[in-house]
């Protein structure tokens, strides 16, 4: 009976965790079309999760797309398939791999600061703060950061897409022998214009669900800096796991037909 | 001005405010004493309306702070925060006209800029540090801009949360007596919570002690020392010993 209730109770916790974050989603997205709009406010968010994360990602995507083609070259060899190394890659980054990596990069760096930084906020009374001065906190600062994220985020994915192929195109032209024309004319003829429209769908998603994490544990974090501490790391499991969760219903509603 | 009638509010379990009167009138300072933890913030928070009571009711010039237009309401006020709680990604000048920059009350951003130099001024500090982010400012600095900015939309109320809190005596003073002339020359309506007794005779008109969720004793700083109450006497003399227990 005591087991019972406690897994009744965690339930009910689930279901009432769910209800929250849904009714902040629903509080964000309301703003998205109520002035006032702080336009320097999302500039400055897209530099910082667009501009700034350019190098993490570009390199993330280089390392992976270079150890993708060593692994499909090894891999393809046993069955005589070393020759379809530049579609798999191709395939391998733009639908899977290069949104999830950028995604979960994203999430590491982007929503661990954003959930920090407001968290401060918080128990600074710099929230507090900003009522007091006639300015909304989700106008002013969540909704600049979440449409920001959800806007760039395809940028960034396309060129972790970009940055990935010609990672797997540099090893196999330099060091596994492959001719470059050839490899290119692969990979172009291999791409759908699906792949390339679920991969930026992928990134708005994850970007939506990246800031959106940081934003709502930030705005929800205890005192202190355990609190603080606490909403970081929540966040960042959290956008993590969501992003996986929605990597694979979205690659079940763009593929499995 | 701002009434106050029977304010309730728990978290959880622990009841801060039971029941709480109060009665604030135009151009008064009014400061409410009280030990740590007893509610005083929850008070001038609920009146904001940054937290909501969980019944009772609370009005300014007879209209619920609840209802009608919260823009319109909240241009009214203006507040200190107990940690100045300034912004730390904006320099100072942009804190403190942080509501002429946007909003109803928006102004050109030279304009802006020149009013926030202006209450600088008026609080102490330089032009020099007009440009600086706050995390390059001392304590007693970020509290003066603070105040800069609880002032710069010349509201008709200000709030002051503990306004000295972590200050030398010196700097104490200086914020004391800056309160005292700004409320003065602007005809402000004040609340100020503080424990520190030296802000209470720079700052107050009138008193109320807030103890054990309810305004236990009321009335004009200068009947402070003669109030009668046991609980108003160990408390303004601070001893360890009386009605209030040491160990809360």
């Amino acid at each position: 009976m005591t087991m019972l209730a406690s897994v009744g109770a965690g339930f009910l916790g689930l279901l009432a965790a769910i209800g929250r974050l849904a009714m902040f989603t629903g509080q964000t997205l309301s703003h998205l079309l109520r002035p006032p709009f702080y336009g320097r406010e999302f500039a400055n968010a897209l530099m910082q999760i667009g501009y700034f994360s350019l190098p993490v990602v570009g390199l993330t995507a280089f390392f992976t797309g270079g150890a993708l083609a060593l692994q499909i070259y090894s891999g393809g060899a046993r069955f005589s398939a070393e020759a379809v190394v530049p579609q798999i890659v191709a395939i391998g980054m733009v639908r899977e791999l290069g949104p999830v990596l950028v995604g979960l990069m994203i999430a590491a760096r982007v929503t661990s600061s954003i959930a920090a930084e407001i968290a401060t906020m918080k128990v600074t009374e710099q929230i507090d703060a900003l009522v007091t001065l006639s300015t909304h906190p989700i106008k002013y600062l969540i909704l600049p950061r979440v449409l920001a994220a959800t806007l760039v985020m395809p940028i960034l994915v396309a060129v972790g897409d970009i940055i990935g192929i010609y990672g797997g195109f540099l090893v196999s032209t330099e060091r596994l022998g492959f001719n470059a024309a050839a490899y290119l004319q692969n990979t172009a003829d291999f791409l759908t214009r699906l792949d390339i429209i679920s991969s930026l769908a992928k990134g708005a998603v994850f970007g939506f669900i990246a800031a959106l994490m940081g934003c709502y544990y930030g705005m929800n974090s205890d005192r202190g800096a355990m609190g603080v501490g606490r909403a970081t790391k929540s966040s960042v499991v959290a956008a993590a796991i969501l992003i996986l969760a929605a990597n694979f219903l979205l690659t079940e509603a763009f593929f499995s037909a | 001005m701002i009434d106050l009638a029977s304010v309730h509010k728990s978290f959880g379990t622990n009841a801060v405010l039971r029941g709480v009167d109060l009665h604030v009138a135009k151009g008064e300072s009014m400061v409410v004493i009280g030990g740590s933890g007893t509610g005083k913030s929850v008070l001038i928070k609920s009146v904001l309306g940054l937290i909501q009571p969980d019944s009772g009711t609370i009005t300014v010039d007879g209209k619920d702070v609840n209802k009608g237009d919260r823009d319109a309401f909240l241009a009214r006020f203006g507040m200190l925060f107990q940690g100045a709680a300034l912004f730390d990604s904006l320099p100072v000048w942009q804190n403190v006209a942080f509501r002429l920059l946007r909003g109803s009350l928006k102004k050109p951003k030279d304009e802006a800029r020149d009013i926030a130099i202006e209450k600088l001024r008026r609080v102490g500090l330089t032009a020099d540090v007009v440009d600086r982010l706050p995390a390059e400012l001392s304590g007693g600095m970020q509290k003066r801009v603070g105040l800069a900015r609880a002032i710069a939309a010349e509201p008709e109320i200000i709030f002051f949360d503990e306004p000295t809190t972590g200050l030398d005596p010196i700097m104490a003073g200086v914020i004391n007596d800056l309160i005292r002339e700004i409320v003065t020359e602007m005809g402000a309506t004040a609340v100020t919570i503080t424990h520190d007794m030296t802000s209470v005779r720079a700052i107050a008109d009138k008193i109320a002690m807030l103890h054990a969720g309810k305004i236990r004793w009321t009335g004009p700083v200068g009947d402070m020392d003669a109030s009668g109450d046991p609980y108003v006497d160990q408390f303004i003399h601070g001893r360890a010993t009386g009605p209030i227990e040491a160990v809360r």
